[in-house]
């Protein structure tokens, strides 16, 4: 794998792949001295156009946890920043040294601009691009589902998922869309339809715009951010409204099966899409997320770090 | 002054008489020959060598195709402000590599092109450079802010003799402002080019709203933001009784809007560009700005109700919307690429592909769709005539068997945004007359110029 620009790229066997060997290095977590050498020598270089500490931390507890050497580059810029365009950042990234770029973007499509444009010959990583994809979230997630609903093995076949919240603008369920279909799941998608895309019903899953009709028959529901900024914009009439109608309170968690499980990309926005009660209760696995998180990008970065040798 | 030398005197005799050996007028099956005398056409058939100078030039055009020089509404040359990306001589460079001896340019230029000023400095420029008439558009509002008319009158009447307004680029979007411009050019005999995008329909806009871009997770420019102000505009021409031309347009909706009210009797013309002929919205899947373009690239079915809609007629014209970007504005991510393709030397290549190939236009055709009624909608008067007798001998001659395949390095325009690039064009422009004068001859500009 030279590159893992997103999660409808990956087969089921590149994905079970990725997971399991997430589960082994997951394994070194649990050591007392929380490193393997393998990428020693090796430069990884995180390239944050967009503020994600979350992200830019896990990728680089990951890359540590490999012995490889880290140099993180951020920028708070958008499109209008001159200064900082994506070409010239990586170039200088690669003269640096570096052998991966983990690149997060709010321009879709970034990762895989900077992957086919001939500008550096480094491999990519996408760490988030716009509104597009956002691959190693749905590995996350998706390694979360199989190590509490499955065992921790194998792929997810009949799983039923389901994802609330802006659809629209979020390249979480983009990218859960893929993954978790592509690993044997069901996904239902819910959300006002302001904030479902055009075209939805070309995608592999199934879309409703009652969360409730939605509870009964879920093994786990991802509750998805909404961002500040679409209050305004006449998606919906007010954040109390959205949040009766589309938010995760104890209410509608207790009309999930036992077994079902809740997930959230973070940060949260308590209150909103998900009250404090459910987001601290026994169902949520957020905090399992983010350890989970440096698991799968410690395999994501082996695995295209041990390709470029294969090439070489 | 001395009585010219003999040698003087074929030179001159040369430049000002040229016969053409077998050309098939507007594609006709029957070649002719013609002799172009002082810049008109002084005769076709058998008079154009009988009569000819001893010393007139003869050029064999073998049976390759004449059309009237192809007219151009709707070309961005940058010139004021953006020399570093066209100019008004590369861009004629371009334009008469292409077919073209009159292109309308854009008013988006730097300053903007909305007084007499600025609209004849570059119509001069023009005249300077001489490979291509160049008549300036110019803008509906000051600044194309949208807020108040330009001086519109005095445009019109300046030495550019200004008959079309665009604020192209940005539409116009103010109902009350649009009826205002298209109820005031009607002193002039003026034409309202409107840019057809609903703006708060559009925000953030990056390329067609279907299936595609919620995959791709780009923001979504949808056709209904096009229909709907075109729905508009046809109904706001028909109220005040005025001109309205539809520049790109780019739907199969926009294409029924037209024939709806035409229909009706609006007096309203449309064009459509060569890309929205030839490339659908799938090229987005690259994430490279080069088909980035506004309107953008939309979906096949789109591309066949177009190509139907001009050759039913519905759709009058092919217009280039030439728009060359700086590599460094193309060579990034897309949502910070501009909008935008090159276009003239590649447009009756791409007709010939999508429209004369599959049988959907013949060669009169294309001369009616890219030469005349461009002329008519833009009141030109010595441009899109008939290959007749007496006219100006502003012609392309277009060799149907030579293709070529397209690359950035072939483009006169100083940039390089040429989407077409690896493709191959059926057709080529063998030779390209203004006037009498060859401005192109085998394909290459032609060193008979000053």
């Amino acid at each position: 794998m030279k590159h893992l620009l997103s999660a409808a790229d990956l087969d089921r066997e590149e994905a079970l792949t990725l997971l399991d060997t997430a589960e082994e290095l997951a394994s070194v977590t649990d050591r007392a001295v929380k490193k393997l050498p393998t990428l020693r020598g090796r430069t990884v270089a995180n390239l944050f156009f967009e503020d994600s500490t979350r992200t830019r931390l896990s990728f680089e507890a990951a890359a540590k946890r490999l012995s490889a050497d880290v140099i993180t580059f951020t920028a708070k810029g958008s499109s209008v920043s001159k200064g900082e365009t994506l070409k010239d950042t990586a170039l200088t990234l690669e003269a640096m040294g570096a052998q991966v770029i983990v690149l997060r973007h709010h321009a879709s499509g970034a990762a895989q601009r900077l992957a086919e444009s001939g500008w550096i010959g480094a491999s990519v990583i996408n760490a988030g691009d716009g509104t597009h994809e956002h691959p190693t979230q749905a590995l996350l997630d998706a390694y979360t589902l199989r190590q509490h609903l499955r065992g921790g093995s194998g792929d997810l076949q009949g799983l039923r998922v389901v994802i609330v919240g802006d659809i629209l603008h979020s390249r979480v369920a983009r990218s859960d869309v893929a993954l978790l279909t592509t690993l044997g799941a069901r996904v239902t998608l819910v959300a006002p339809p302001t904030l479902v895309p055009v075209g939805v019903e070309s995608w592999n899953c199934d879309v409703t715009f009652d969360f409730d009709d939605a509870l009964s028959d879920a093994d786990a529901v991802m509750m998805l951010r909404v961002q500040s900024e679409r209050m305004n914009a006449a998606y919906f009439p007010s954040a109390h409204e959205y949040s009766r109608r589309y938010g995760l309170d104890s209410m509608r968690a207790a009309q999930l099966p036992d077994h079902a499980v809740v997930l959230h990309p973070g940060p949260m926005n308590r209150g909103m899409e998900i009250t404090a009660e459910v987001a601290d209760g026994h169902r949520a696995l957020i905090v399992d997320q983010v350890a989970n998180g440096v698991s799968v990008r410690m395999a994501v970065l082996y695995q295209v770090l041990s390709s470029e040798e294969g090439a070489a | 002054m001395s009585a010219p030398s003999s040698d003087e005197a074929i030179r001159d005799a040369s430049a000002r008489e040229i016969v053409l050996r077998d050309i098939r007028l507007m594609g006709d099956s029957q070649a002719v020959d013609v002799r172009f005398t002082d810049g008109r056409i002084a005769a076709i058939g058998a008079a154009a060598v009988a009569d000819a100078h001893p010393e007139a030039r003869v050029i064999e055009a073998a049976g390759r195709i004449g059309l009237p020089g192809l007219v151009d509404l709707h070309t961005h040359l940058r010139e004021p402000g953006r020399e570093d990306t066209e100019t008004i001589e590369t861009g004629c460079q371009a334009a008469a590599l292409g077919g073209f001896t009159a292109v309308h340019a854009m008013a988006n230029t730097q300053p903007v092109a909305d007084t007499a000023g600025v609209v004849e400095q570059v119509w001069r420029r023009g005249r300077e450079v001489g490979l291509c008439d160049v008549i300036p558009v110019g803008a509906v509002t000051v600044g194309l802010s949208g807020e108040r008319l330009a001086e519109l009158g005095a445009m019109a009447e300046s030495a550019a003799r200004v008959r079309v307004f665009s604020d192209d680029g940005i539409c116009v979007s103010d109902p009350l402002l649009m009826r205002r411009a298209l109820e005031y050019v009607k002193a002039f005999d003026g034409v309202i080019a409107q840019h057809a995008q609903e703006p708060r329909l559009t925000l953030g806009a990056q390329m067609n709203e279907g299936e595609l871009s919620g995959e791709l997770g780009l923001t979504g420019w949808p056709a209904v933001a096009e229909e709907a102000i075109i729905a508009r505009d046809v109904l706001l021409a028909e109220h005040v009784g005025s001109r309205l031309h539809v520049c790109h347009l780019s739907t199969r909706g926009s294409v029924e809007i037209i024939r709806w009210a035409k229909a009706r009797g609006i007096d309203v013309t449309a064009e459509v560009t060569p890309h929205h002929l030839m490339l659908t919205e799938d090229l987005a899947r690259t994430y490279d700005p080069l088909f980035k373009v506004n309107p953008p690239l939309r979906s096949a079915d789109d591309v066949e109700a177009v190509r139907a809609g001009l050759a039913d007629g519905t759709i009058d014209i092919v217009a280039t919307d030439h728009a060359p970007h700086a590599h460094e504005d193309k060579d990034c991510e897309w949502s910070a690429g501009a909008f935008g393709m090159l276009g003239l030397q590649t447009a009756i290549g791409v007709v010939a592909a999508t429209m004369v190939e599959p049988g959907n236009l013949t060669w009169a055709q294309v001369g009616d769709r890219m030469s005349f009624a461009p002329a008519r909608i833009g009141r030109v008067a010595d441009h899109g005539r008939p290959l007749e007798v007496g006219e100006p001998a502003n012609l392309v001659i277009i060799d149907p068997d030579a293709p070529w395949e397209v690359r950035a390095d072939r483009m006169a325009s100083r940039s390089r945004n040429t989407p077409y690039v690896e493709r191959t064009l059926p057709v080529s422009v063998w030779a390209t007359f203004l006037r009498g004068r060859p401005t192109v001859m085998a394909g290459a500009l032609s060193g008979a110029l000053t």
